[in-house]
């Protein structure tokens, strides 16, 4: 199961965690510099060269913060939330195969293993809002709680065209498969649904409903603070991160590219998505939250299935391989 | 879903436009020219103080953040013999400028005045000095005013004042 390119897990582990975490704050400079770009500003500038070292700023100011819990909060359920929003994301790297034999852990079933862990992080949304005591993260995390669970459906059917085409759940045959052509070709409309599904699921704008912070002050972490409120912010990195990298091992050939080292492929192609991410969020205003559900429910999921009827047809006319 | 990509496309095209941030400390953007910034206390060109301590200026200020005090010189000149301002409450509403007679006071392109301690925005007069004119070159209130200096009222309080006559 291990491939690790004859490194030792632990060495492999700990540079995939590391990786993740580094590529993750990197994105929230990417991100606020992209946002001033499209805005016409600069964007952090001054700390470091290209303002690249504002992120290491940031991260001192908020651990310099007082560790604080709400004296009417639920406290052991307020601490272990935000570690659930992190942890299940970061879990998910595992089955993630960077680079050819580059991969923590090739499970068979990396793309449900993947799926799971997203559903998972409902549950640190859901507990944060919850212990905290007060109305407005309570109704973050309610919103969170059913646009999560909404999304996750179609989510998971706009991969099926991929599992069907590649005919396994594991990433490593999925990405294998598309060794003649990418998945974004055949499986488009899967691609543009699972895209939608998983800003959803990161909980990004336009999709940001349960921290919007016009109605709901900071939506679920409202009530959070200094390190704690770090987990919830660097986990929704993660996310975008993760979320990027699944769209890139699922519908754009993983880490095939001529010329660069695969590595540097699979990193250029998340970059890219994770820039996409951030132009969506730059571009479009949040709907209202029964747009939100009906447009999930009544085109979404039908588009998915449509997507799943349509490669099952294709696949089965096509004969066995 | 079809404006939602075209919104998406609009804003791309953002990224090719010019930056309207101007990079501050390093550049700076041109100021209009009556632009009113940190007020100064001008001379004439003999290079005397042109301010006669009328109170004027400590009268017209809204935030009443200017404070003065008349003296009167040996030779019967008047003139203040402290004279503060305060710019943590100063607006900048350049009334001050308007209401001198003698364009001693007069505000100027120049706002990077932050302080770390407040008690440093207030200006005393050997602050607001300048060596220089000012905006009015070659004005000389004393030959336009129609009178000179009275040696004799050096040292003396005058009686009240004249509410009709507009002569200092």
């Amino acid at each position: 199961m291990n491939k690790m390119a004859g490194l030792p897990i632990a060495v492999g582990l700990v540079s995939v965690l590391f990786g993740v975490l580094i590529v993750a704050a990197l994105s929230i400079w990417l991100e606020r510099r992209l946002l001033g770009l499209l805005q016409q500003r600069s964007g952090p500038n001054r700390v470091g060269p290209l303002g690249l070292l504002q992120v290491v700023a940031d991260t001192i100011k908020i651990f310099a913060k007082e560790n604080w819990v709400p004296p009417f909060a639920d406290k052991a359920v307020f601490v272990i939330a935000p570690p659930i929003v992190i942890a299940t994301a970061l879990a998910s790297f595992a089955v993630v195969p960077l680079a050819p034999r580059f991969v923590v852990a090739d499970l068979d079933i990396g793309l449900l293993f993947f799926l799971a862990m997203s559903s998972l992080a409902v549950y640190g949304v859901a507990l944060s809002g919850w212990a905290s005591n007060s109305k407005f993260s309570l109704l973050g995390s309610m919103r969170a709680v059913g646009q999560m669970v909404s999304y996750e459906v179609f989510m998971g059917l706009s991969l099926l065209g991929v599992v069907v085409q590649a005919g396994s759940f594991s990433l490593v045959d999925i990405v294998n498969a598309q060794k003649g052509l990418w998945n974004c070709v055949p499986q488009f409309l899967g691609l543009a649904v699972f895209f939608v599904a998983s800003l959803a699921e990161t909980r990004r704008t336009p999709f940001d409903l349960p921290e919007a912070e016009s109605e709901l002050v900071a939506g679920y972490h409202s009530e959070y603070s200094g390190f704690k409120f770090a987990m919830f912010y660097l986990g929704e990195y993660v996310g975008v991160t993760l979320n990027s990298a699944m769209i890139v091992t699922l519908f754009f050939g993983g880490w095939s590219g001529p010329f660069l080292p695969p590595i540097v492929w699979f990193l250029l192609k998340t970059i890219f998505f994770i820039a996409l991410f951030v132009l969506v969020r730059g571009s479009l205003p949040r709907p209202r939250y029964d747009q939100l559900i009906s447009f999930g429910w009544k085109l979404m999921l039908p588009l998915a299935l449509l997507n799943l009827v349509a490669t099952g047809a294709i696949v089965l006319a096509a004969g066995p391989r | 879903m079809l404006s939602a990509l075209r919104s998406i496309w609009i804003v791309f095209k953002h990224v090719f436009m010019p930056r309207i941030t101007v990079q501050y400390p390093e550049r700076h953007r041109a100021l209009p020219p009556r632009w009113r910034g940190r007020i100064v206390l001008t001379r004439d060109e003999r290079g005397e103080e042109r301010c006669v301590a009328c109170y004027l200026c400590a009268a017209a200020c809204p935030p009443s953040c200017i404070s003065l005090q008349s003296a009167t010189r040996k030779d019967g000149r008047r003139y203040a013999s402290f004279f503060r301002i305060n710019f943590s409450r100063c607006i900048f509403c350049g009334f001050c400028e308007e209401a001198c007679p003698t364009y001693a006071i007069q505000l100027t392109p120049d706002y990077e005045m932050s302080e770390f301690e407040r008690r440093n925005l207030v200006y005393e007069k050997e602050d607001l000095l300048v060596s220089g004119e000012g905006k009015y070159p070659l004005y000389d209130f004393y030959a336009v005013a129609g009178v000179k200096p009275d040696p004799a009222a050096a040292g003396k309080r005058r009686g009240p004042v004249d509410p009709r006559s507009l002569q200092p």
